[in-house]
């Protein structure tokens, strides 16, 4: 075994081996820029991007020519969140979105607000979910936009987002939904899924980190402004040099994805399924989120009673996430627990885990036998555990906030 | 997070973890902190008849360095009047074990335990002291 143990594959994923493999020629020898007609050079280049575009539209069942190429996702979400709220302004300026999307949704419509634009953000249920309901409630004549994820990095819960997008398509209101954390896990495809704009990465797909795409759909058409501007490249809805070799990654990874994705689905679930019943019967444990509808590669656990990043300092030998807020810059417990109405301190107490392709039984079971001893040595740390063996009820406390 | 040596050697080795019965004549308790700010610290002193503090308990929900904080000042305090130890300041704990500026909050509630503590051994004896400065009364 690797030490420490890596069970954070939604925070990114290694390269794999063929995909770094591929990659490499086009730093070296086909190093030609995919915008020079003028030679061979540029030829090769553009024909290795148009098979990568290729890849990553099979993926998604979509045609090559709805990928934009971006630097990830985070240029994606605030390409097709400012690019449609600018492109249909003149309908309406209402965006709704949800409390517990990634903060590269949140921040970027929180600027749209700053610009004029007002939103709604749903409350999603304790499980982690919005409900079409809520969404229909929240709709207003000037909702030009809705912003939903199909499966939340912290949590792995997914949308219903399929009911969503017939429910703006419906209304004719432009739905974009960030797919970060669902291509390469979940089926998508774009003929019956009824979204506009969709936004992927490489680097959670076992590709390289700084490249991505926007899937834009043509039939029917939507409409986005630039958020970059300069060569005219991407039918100019990005400009900029294309990276060849990322694109080359990217479209490999996904390759790969479209092929082995079900068979891996099925070992991360038995996986999952093997870490959760190793720590189920510890006492005061909560699985955070729904965890029926979920994907199978997260597990987000709350072990009471133990704050969570003296929990990560313990388990040094795995390396995963915590929703404590001592492991953030904003010293804030985690904002997805919180919307899901957890208390601060089941929030402060989370792990998350998550697992991909490359791991093993043999991790899984080191990871159990040592999160069960740590997670001992840290109760009988804890004056809380204590209180809580004593029979005090921990809310009664008059405590002295600080 | 970064963190010193010495705040790994005590997060690892920690220092006096336990409790004493706060119910005893000789302990002062302190609990500081609040489960949702990350951080709650429960420091005892047990105080001997001529005033010194002759040992220390503690046990700590919060990070690493908050439980750090907290060995250390069980440490500390052994040996030490109670004037002395309630001398003891933030800034030493934090430079004993090089805090980051993040994590001071962690040193201040640690002195803040201690005081905590002893004003409750404090307030257990005001009679007494009031009557008979030199030490507690014979029951």
């Amino acid at each position: 075994m690797k030490f420490p143990i890596y069970l954070d594959y939604s925070a990114t994923t290694p390269v794999d081996p063929r995909v770094a493999q591929k990659m490499i020629p086009y730093l070296t020898e086909h190093f030609g820029n995919p915008a020079s007609r003028s030679h061979a050079y540029g030829w090769d280049a553009e024909k290795a991007v148009e098979e990568a575009r290729e890849q990553v539209a099979a993926l998604i069942n979509a045609d090559p020519r709805e990928i934009v190429w971006t630097s990830g996702a985070t240029e994606g979400n605030n390409l097709a969140i400012k690019g449609a709220a600018n492109f249909y302004k003149s309908k309406g300026r209402h965006i709704i979105t949800v409390k517990t999307e990634h903060k590269a949704v949140l921040d970027t419509v929180r600027e749209l607000e700053r610009q004029g634009f007002s939103a709604t953000y749903l409350d999603p249920a304790p499980d982690g979910l919005i409900s079409l309901e809520q969404l229909q409630a929240a709709i207003r004549p000037d909702t030009v936009l809705v912003s939903v994820m199909m499966v939340n990095n912290e949590i792995g819960v997914i949308q219903p987002v399929a009911e969503i997008g017939e429910m703006c398509r419906a209304k004719g209101i432009v739905f974009h939904c960030d797919a970060v954390q669902a291509s390469g896990k979940l089926e998508i495809d774009t003929q019956k899924f009824k979204v506009d704009l969709l936004t992927v990465t490489a680097h959670k797909v076992y590709g390289p980190k700084g490249i991505g795409a926007l899937y834009v759909r043509r039939k029917p058409r939507v409409r986005i402004e630039a958020q970059i501007h300069g060569g005219g490249h991407e039918r100019g809805l990005r400009s900029g040099t294309l990276a060849t070799h990322q694109i080359v990654g990217m479209g490999e990874a996904f390759r790969i994805a479209a092929l082995e994705m079900a068979a891996d689905n099925e070992r991360i679930r038995a996986l999952r399924e093997r870490l959760w019943n190793g720590l189920r019967d510890l006492e005061e444990i909560y699985v955070n989120g729904d965890l029926e509808r979920r994907i199978p590669h997260n597990l987000n656990v709350s072990f009471n009673f133990v704050e969570g990043e003296s929990l990560i300092m313990a388990i040094k030998e795995i390396a995963v996430s915590s929703g404590s807020a001592c492991t953030s810059a904003s010293l804030e417990p985690s904002y997805v627990l919180r919307a899901l109405g957890r208390s601060d301190e089941l929030a402060h107490s989370s792990i998350r885990f998550t697992i991909g392709k490359y791991t093993t039984v043999e991790e899984i079971d080191f990871a159990v036998d040592l999160l069960r001893r740590k997670i001992g040595k840290l109760r009988d740390l804890s004056p809380l555990w204590e209180m809580y063996k004593e029979g005090v009820d921990l809310k009664s406390v008059q405590w002295a906030a600080h | 997070m970064a963190y010193s040596d010495k705040v790994i050697d005590h997060y690892e080795n920690p220092r006096n973890v336990g409790s004493f019965d706060k119910s005893d004549e000789r302990v002062g308790t302190g609990m500081v902190g609040a489960p949702a700010c990350g951080d709650v610290m429960k420091l005892q002193i047990r105080v001997s008849k001529e005033g010194i503090i002759e040992d220390a308990r503690f046990k700590t929900y919060g990070c690493g360095s908050a439980i750090a904080s907290s060995s250390l000042v069980t440490e500390w305090v052994k040996g030490k009047t109670l004037d002395e130890a309630a001398a003891i300041k933030n800034s030493q704990i934090a430079e004993e074990l090089a805090l980051p500026p993040v994590k001071i909050h962690c040193s201040i509630l640690a002195e803040d335990a201690i005081k905590a503590a002893i004003s409750d051994f404090r307030k257990k004896h005001a009679d007494e002291s009031a009557a008979q400065p030199a030490g507690p009364a014979a029951v």
